[in-house]
């Protein structure tokens, strides 16, 4: 393996893994906030992908990365305030339910009104191909990917700053835990957790936006990344914004060089001195290569995390 | 009372008798019902939607100049099998319980091998409810091999004799030194992986194959650390079996890293991968295929024509129109549309096509037709048709008749008596 081709997949798993944090940190957030699991979060990225089609259809690619992302968030606040609101009052179980009927819903939605194969949401051609400076250095790396991870790093950075260092950061953060203490201060908290609940959709939108035109925008989509930003929280912690940055990392490069990886367990033990051969029993097993069974990996991982540390890298909520 | 009723019964058996009576006079016509199954839905939706089109467009010409015999027509009924092998074998219990005799699936091997012998198992079991499976894409040799089956018919050429035309070519070709096998891990990518390696280690040894690699079916949305494991290799050339958004996905992961490497191909002109090639595909991208739209003399060209203006969309599978048309022929010649009949008709039947003469061998019910190596360039000359309106097309590079193309086969059939 020379250098540039590690540094290439490194760069690759650190891209994708920001993508995926930009979809796990909106639904830790509302799980936070909220108590809520978001089932449909996956459903809002999808949506996110298709307005950012649309939008682009009609304006252009930059008007509808700022456009497509609001759109989601205004979407994902009207269903907090006419639907999850509603649910509030008994319990837990009952609004997961209902986003998990949610997330069924939009993806019909979706097919009925954009059809059932991919949409043609492209990349724009401004950052379309390889950067020059970089191909000068011997290193090729996509436009696109330093593009998507510019964005994700710039969203984390301003929801850091607007949590912590602004004043609505701090009412929000203080209703997370102290919720009729705010109330009783005057802030109109049921307001703020609709806000909370729009703005990660918001980012799981922005999510779809970028990451629609690099993969496939397909109603397919939500399902494919939706099991992977659930692995993603529970292996960082129900709860926890680092634990989720740290765990959407390493599946990012576990995908990466998992992908690229041809070490098997038949060649592990051949290292050892062990033989083994098509006569060997399992052998269907043994010669698997680790990029065969990369797509797995992530569920591996996570029923790893589950028997050893079920509250996750950094889990705050016991529940 | 009784009188009215009596009057009553006798008007309604008199129209029933009459309305009867015309149905047969209207035509003694008869409808001969396809299955066409394949995914309408999930990752390969857009190939199998517009597959079907190709198939409407088929019967459509079929019913007009009454190919399959006066009064014969035909009609495609969609089933969408969502490209899964389970999926399918609940939907042929469907297919039977309408007593549809005919099914056509293409979208891929990993379907039409269960469906075919889940379709030899009911034939059997049942001789009176016959269906033909009509194979117009599934590649897989063992089909006409090691599996085959006299109720299986194939009209795409298959694996081997698609590597046999690559290469073919590749014989010609020096300044390729090192090869990188890239397929879908699958019977057919498999396959494809197998072949390669024969059939180069036979007639260009002096070839190094760098790297191989099987991924998931339909899964794999970034290709990028695949495309950085092909540059690590050194390779020059890429052989890969890949089609629909697996081939799209790989070549716009290519183009966008800069990766410029030739392409050998099964599938570059399926739907989405034109439009994914466009201008960083010029003169790297080769694919083997039974037609192209730039063919010399032009074949097929007002078909062509007439689908893209109709549906905005390539018409690239000719197979469609072979199918059905041979279907037609061998019911005419058989006088019937009884599916026994009809297949033993159909086995070594001869007939004139678009293509020149094809013959559906009778040994393996393999469809012999010639191939075509063809490279992607700028339109223009004898490039008289771009593809999905990119600016570029396909030139063929090497035409390979088909008694080159033609493989042998160790099928041994078994058939059931004949009618």
């Amino acid at each position: 393996m020379t250098f540039d081709f590690f540094l290439v997949q490194l760069l690759n798993g650190i891209s994708y893994g920001l993508l995926l944090f930009m979809l796990a940190s909106g639904l830790t957030l509302i799980f936070s906030m909220m108590g809520v699991l978001n089932f449909a979060h996956a459903s809002f990225y999808m949506i996110g992908a298709y307005f950012a089609y649309q939008i682009s259809r009609w304006v252009g690619f930059w008007p509808a990365l700022i456009l497509a992302p609001l759109a989601v968030g205004v979407l994902g606040a009207v269903v907090e305030r006419f639907g999850l609101r509603r649910v509030h009052k008994w319990g837990h179980v009952p609004e997961l339910l209902f986003t998990f009927g949610l997330s069924y819903i939009i993806v019909e939605l979706v097919q009925v009104i954009w059809g059932r194969a991919a949409v043609p949401y492209s990349v724009p051609a401004e950052l379309d191909g390889p950067i020059a400076w970089l191909q000068r250095l011997g290193l090729t790396f996509p436009k696109y990917r330093a593009f998507m991870m510019a964005v994700a790093v710039l969203m984390l950075v301003s929801t850091w700053l607007l949590l912590t260092r602004t004043r609505i950061g701090l009412v929000i953060q203080a209703s997370l835990t102290h919720p009729q203490q705010v109330e009783a201060l005057g802030h109109n908290v049921p307001r703020v957790l609709m806000g909370v609940f729009g703005a990660g959709c918001a980012l799981a939108g922005l999510a779809g936006v970028i990451g629609g035109n690099a993969f496939v925008t397909e109603p397919g989509m939500a399902g494919a990344v939706g099991a992977i930003v659930f692995v993603v929280i529970v292996f960082g912690g129900m709860g926890s914004l680092s634990g989720a940055f740290i765990a959407s990392l390493l599946l990012g490069l576990v995908d990466a060089f998992g992908k690229t990886s041809d070490a098997s367990i038949g060649g592990l033990l051949r290292w050892f001195g062990t033989t083994v051969d098509p006569q060997t029993f399992g052998y269907a097993v043994w010669k698997l290569t680790l990029a065969q069974v990369a797509p797995v990996l992530p569920f591996l991982l996570l029923v790893l995390i589950l028997i050893f540390r079920p509250k996750g890298l950094m889990g705050t909520r016991e529940d | 009372m009784r009188r009215i009723f009596i009057q009553c019964a006798a008007a309604g058996l008199a129209l029933t008798a009459i309305t009867g009576v015309t149905a047969q006079t209207k035509g003694g016509g008869q409808t001969v019902r396809i299955a066409f199954m394949d995914p309408l839905s999930g990752p390969f939706a857009a190939v199998g939607q517009n597959i079907q089109r190709h198939f409407q467009l088929a019967a459509e010409i079929v019913n007009k100049k009454e190919l399959a015999g006066p009064g014969v027509k035909f009609e495609i009924v969609p089933f969408d099998n969502k490209g899964s092998p389970q999926e399918s074998l609940t939907l042929l219990r469907s297919l039977i319980d309408q007593k549809i005799q005919y099914v056509t699936q293409g979208n891929g091997s990993h379907v039409a091998i269960p469906l075919a012998d889940a379709i030899a198992k009911h034939n059997e079991r049942n001789p009176g409810q016959a269906i033909v499976f009509l194979n117009y894409a599934a590649v897989d040799p063992d089909l006409t091999n090691s599996k085959c089956s006299f109720w299986h018919f194939r009209f795409d050429a298959n694996t081997d004799m698609k590597m046999e035309a690559i290469t073919e070519y590749m014989k010609g070709r020096p300044e390729i030194k090192s090869v990188y096998l890239l397929n879908q891990n699958y019977s057919h990518g498999q396959q494809v992986t197998r072949v390669a390696k024969e059939l180069l280690g036979r007639k260009r040894p002096d070839i190094k194959i760098v790297g191989e690699d099987l991924h998931p079916l339909g899964q794999v949305r970034d290709f990028s650390p695949y495309i950085a494991k092909v540059r690590a290799s050194g390779a020059d050339t890429v052989i890969t079996g890949n089609w629909g958004t697996d081939l799209t996905l790989l070549i716009r992961a290519a183009r966008d890293a800069g990766l410029n490497v030739n392409f050998y191909t099964y599938y570059a002109g399926v739907i989405g991968t034109p439009t994914a090639m466009g201008a960083a595909g010029a003169e790297l991208v080769r694919q083997v295929s039974y037609w192209h739209p730039n063919i010399e003399k032009y074949p097929a060209e007002d078909l062509y024509t007439e689908f893209k203006k109709k549906h905005n969309e390539e018409w690239y599978t000719l197979a469609s129109y072979t199918s059905m048309t041979m279907l037609a022929e061998a019911i005419k010649r058989a006088k019937s549309a009884e599916p026994l009949r009809v297949a033993y008709t159909m086995e070594g039947l001869k007939m004139p096509s678009i293509m020149g003469e094809i013959e559906m061998r009778a040994t393996d019910h393999q469809l012999q037709q010639p191939l075509f190596v063809s490279v992607w360039t700028k339109a223009g000359g004898e490039v008289k048709h771009d593809s999905e309106k990119t600016g570029y097309g396909f030139k063929t590079v090497r035409a390979i008749p088909t008694y080159v193309a033609s493989q042998p086969t160790s099928c041994t059939m078994q058939r059931p008596p004949k009618p």
